[in-house]
């Protein structure tokens, strides 16, 4: 970032400074509406350093920096005031600098907070598909921790594709899902059991030696859904039960 | 009072459900249908909920009961077309309905009431 525009931005801050101080008098409390100027302009600023890859500490630091020059300014322009009065506006000054480089902070923090929740709900679309392996064999791969709002999204997406296909075998692979817990083998029961009362039939497959140690020691009943340890197993019983074979040519 | 009209194919009885099943609805339906079974000496049930897109905890045990009378009448139930939210309600509320035969629409709903028939038979 160049010197011209550090420093025009600088002087536009000053200057909406200057605009609020002398509208709203001497408060400090930047969450008030007459600092609505004064907030928008920094947030703007933060926004843009943030995506030029400046730290908060420096953008805060941006803001900080004026301490020094406005209240050399301070003591330039206040020949003949008692020290006490001096005293006061330099606290003043202080605490609004102060609030102001915080609220750069915040609104660092906020804007990341956008990015992430913006991505978990990319991630939430990107993550769910519904495959058609076989005429009537659906496969779910799943990848990515198991929550309960994904879980439901899933649930939902397949038994929308069931019902839609037709089809009596779905498919839940878990080859990419890096845990398991009570909760997402719950959740998986639960998909297997509403798609059951639907008339599909589900098979879990890809669970890992160590998901399946995890499973075992959580006591988690698995109770009569089929388990396969691979996905292509678990299509050869899909095919078996619709009543196909894979037989190798001539 | 509105009913719910059960169809005789041989000796199978086909039930859809086309109305909002209230709770006397249901009971009633219960009524008619184990009277019916006794009286044709019925050996399978097909019930299509596919047109329900509400249930409540009394439908689900309903549904239960309903299976679990015929079963005692020796006929075997399968409930067809259940819809996705129906099923997530279901499973959320815990009824699972253990021991009841589902299948996707009312023909593989027969082809299973034949298997299992069949299977019967076999035995």
């Amino acid at each position: 970032m160049g010197e011209g525009e550090q420093r025009s931005q600088c002087e536009e801050l000053l200057a909406l400074l200057r605009d609020v101080l002398s509208d709203a008098g001497s408060t400090v409390d930047v969450q008030a509406p007459a600092w609505g100027p004064v907030r928008d302009f920094l947030a703007d600023v933060t926004r843009s350093r943030s995506r030029q890859g400046f730290s908060p500490v420096e953008t805060a630091t941006f803001v900080f920096s004026l301490k020094e020059a406005v209240l050399a300014r301070l003591r330039t322009t206040s020949a003949g005031r008692s020290e006490d009065e001096l005293w006061s506006d330099i606290l003043a000054v202080d605490a609004m600098l102060d609030r102001l480089g915080l609220f750069t902070t915040e609104i660092n923090q906020k804007t990341r907070e956008e990015v992430i929740v913006r991505q978990q709900e990319e991630m939430l679309e990107l993550s769910t598909p519904v495959v058609r392996l076989w005429e009537g064999v659906l496969a779910l791969p799943m990848i990515g921790t198991l929550d309960s709002g994904r879980t439901q999204v899933v649930m939902e997406a397949l038994l929308q594709r069931i019902l839609e296909e037709r089809a009596p075998i779905a498919i839940l692979d878990i080859t990419g899902v890096p845990t398991v817990d009570t909760m997402t083998a719950q959740h998986l029961l639960k998909t297997v059991a509403a798609a059951r009362l639907m008339g599909a039939e589900c098979i879990i497959s890809g669970i890992r030696p160590q998901i399946a140690q995890t499973i075992v020691h959580l006591g988690v009943d698995l109770g009569d859904v089929t388990t396969k340890a691979t996905l292509a197993d678990a299509f050869e019983v899909a095919l078996r039960r619709a009543g196909k074979r894979v037989v190798p040519l001539a | 009072m509105e009913k719910i009209p059960i169809l005789r194919m041989g000796k199978i009885l086909l039930v859809t459900v086309q109305v909002e099943l209230h709770d006397a609805l249901a009971m009633a339906l219960l009524d008619d249908l184990t009277r019916k079974v006794t009286e044709v000496g019925a050996r399978g049930v097909v019930i299509d909920i596919s047109a329900l897109d509400v249930v409540d905890s009394f439908i689900g045990r309903m549904l239960a009961d309903i299976a679990g009378t015929c079963r005692i009448l020796d006929a075997q139930t399968v409930v067809v077309g259940m819809q996705p939210a129906v099923a997530i309600t279901l499973v959320e509320l815990g009824m699972e309905l253990v021991g009841i035969h589902t299948a996707l629409d009312v023909e593989a709903g027969m082809e299973k009431l034949r298997a299992l028939i069949e299977s019967e038979h076999a035995r």
